[in-house]
């Protein structure tokens, strides 16, 4: 067999193998997207958004309270987050800009963004469900939010670093103190890019199950109240897909499709927003 | 052209941080309305030189500046200086355009606003003014409320003159403000270069000597964080005193 040939067999095999790894996983992923397309747009009803839970092995009933809880928990979650959040990238990325300590955080909140989710749920379980004795969507919020923290706090670090120095020499030199600098300038041209970052950690929350479990925990009922547990689909999820009745299974598919959707539509908005802005 | 001193340097040594010794010892006077320049190879120092008019180094940490720099009678180097209250008196132009993310409108209005000044017509009044003066105002006056990045980089060039002019500065550094733009751009900013010098006095850096022939009355030539020769510049270009600087003009090196 000549070189040529032999180039050209060796190109092929690689081609193969990269192509058939690109199908196993894509494979999956079409198959439990699919799944939960089938499974979820069957069992939407009216009734999933508009009642409570029905008693244990009654059909009908909903997931109301789940519905609730779950937007209750995220939204308070991202109120706690994203502030601290771009506060403290403005601090890596402006203020302590090229010092030792700016570096370490950055590197912190890195390995932060990968520590496992139910880790954070343990130590939120330590320090507000323990001491409390008891579990509270208080505590589900903050665990979310601790998790988003790192995510926000990176991007909006990334996003104002993109921001060229010129512009922020030229709003020096028309004689602009730094906090003004940094909020009337330097954010406006980061926007888009730290709101793409926004959207992308709600979206990474909003499927969290390990950390609810051991913080806002579930409730069958529908609760407002962010002292006692309150109840969330991702939570609901877990428990129905155990349960031993059809009518769980059913709601547990639908309640998946809902999350999947939200996911899908804050990652579709982020990316949109990025292509929107850097183009 | 009035013979009252505007900017001074005296014996100004400049050091970047991890004590790179930028300029050496530099001494000269800019007199109100005219238009001094400074060229020279690259490296040489004068956008260094140019940057400490407005205390730009500051920015950064460890710069160390040393002898005095004199604006408007008062040495900026000393300790008491307000830093705000310096850069709202002195506008600067850089290289690249430096618009700010916002419609052009907003762009002109921002120097005005941080100096508290709220009102709309002040506000729309003092706009159109400045961009009148920066010879911009025909080409934006029906999309003031476009963001600013639609403009060409020319427009922006002028656009960004128009915000360091709106708040009345009474001096404007240029550092390399034609070096981005195509000649029809250049040639518009050199014409409105010349016509702002009845309202304030200019500092410009150039590596174009054609440029510095056209629009100064003085001429600093730097090399290696020195200023080799400072005079008028028609004495600069037709007969200098120094090897150097003639070496410098007629192409020898640079």
């Amino acid at each position: 067999m000549n070189h040529e040939k032999k180039r050209k067999l060796e190109s092929l095999m690689a081609l193969a193998f990269s192509t058939l790894a690109a199908v196993f996983g894509l494979f999956w992923l079409v198959f439990i997207l699919s799944d939960v397309l089938i499974h979820g747009i069957g069992a939407l009803t009216p009734s999933l958004f508009l009642n409570d839970p029905s008693p244990a092995g009654v059909p009908g009933g909903g997931l109301r309270n789940a519905f609730v809880g779950q937007l209750l928990i995220t939204f308070i979650a991202t109120m706690i987050g994203i502030p601290i959040g771009i506060l403290g990238g403005t601090f890596l990325a402006e203020y302590a800009r090229g010092t030792k300590i700016a570096r370490v955080i950055s590197i912190l909140a890195d390995i932060m963004v990968s520590v496992p989710s139910i880790v954070i749920g343990t130590f939120i379980y330590a320090i507000m469900v323990r001491p409390w004795g008891h579990f509270s969507g208080w505590a589900g919020a903050v665990a979310l939010a601790v998790i988003m923290i790192p995510v926000v706090m990176r991007t909006t670090e990334d996003m104002l670093s993109l921001v060229p120095w010129t512009m922020r020499e030229a709003a020096f030199a028309l004689g602009a103190p730094y906090y003004k600098v940094i909020v009337q300038v330097v954010y406006r041209g980061a926007a888009a890019g730290i709101f793409t970052g926004i959207l992308l950690s709600i979206a990474r929350v909003a499927g969290e199950t390990a950390p609810l479990l051991f913080t806002s925990f579930n409730n069958a009922y529908y609760s407002a109240n962010m002292k006692g547990p309150v109840s969330s689909l991702t939570v609901t999820i877990f428990q129905y897909a155990m349960g031993p009745y059809d009518d769980w299974h059913a709601q547990a598919w639908a309640a998946s499709f809902m999350i999947t959707l939200f996911v899908l539509v804050l990652t579709i908005l982020g990316r949109i927003f990025i292509k929107w802005r850097y183009q | 052209m009035t013979d009252v001193v505007e900017l001074q340097a005296r014996d100004l040594s400049f050091y970047y941080a991890g004590n790179v010794h930028a300029l050496k010892q530099i001494n000269f006077s800019a007199l109100q309305n005219s238009v001094t320049a400074l060229i020279g190879p690259s490296g040489c120092g004068k956008t260094t030189l140019l940057r400490c008019f407005n205390r730009m180094h500051d920015l950064y940490p460890h710069n160390r500046y040393e002898g005095e720099i004199i604006v408007g009678g008062n040495n900026i180097l000393s300790g008491d200086v307000d830093l705000i209250r310096l850069r709202s008196n002195i506008g600067m132009v850089f290289q690249k355009p430096t618009p700010f993310p916002m419609t052009i409108f907003d762009n002109i209005a921002y120097g005005l606003k941080l100096r508290g000044i709220k009102k709309r017509a002040e506000l729309s009044e003092r706009v159109e003014k400045a961009l009148k003066n920066a010879a911009i105002w025909n080409e934006v006056k029906d999309k003031l409320n476009v963001s600013a990045y639609e403009l060409s980089g020319g427009q922006q060039q002028r656009l960004v003159i128009a915000r360091a002019l709106a708040v009345e500065p009474e001096v404007l550094l240029f550092d390399e403000p034609t070096s981005a733009l195509d000649p029809i751009s250049t040639a518009k900013i050199e014409e409105l270069i010349i016509q702002l010098k009845k309202d304030v006095t200019i500092l410009i850096v150039t590596h174009n000597m054609q440029q510095a022939a056209r629009i100064s009355d003085w001429t600093g030539f730097m090399m290696l964080g020195e200023l080799i020769e400072f005079d008028k510049t028609d004495k600069i270009f037709t007969a200098p005193s120094e090897k150097l600087t003639e070496d410098y003009i007629t192409g020898r090196f640079g």
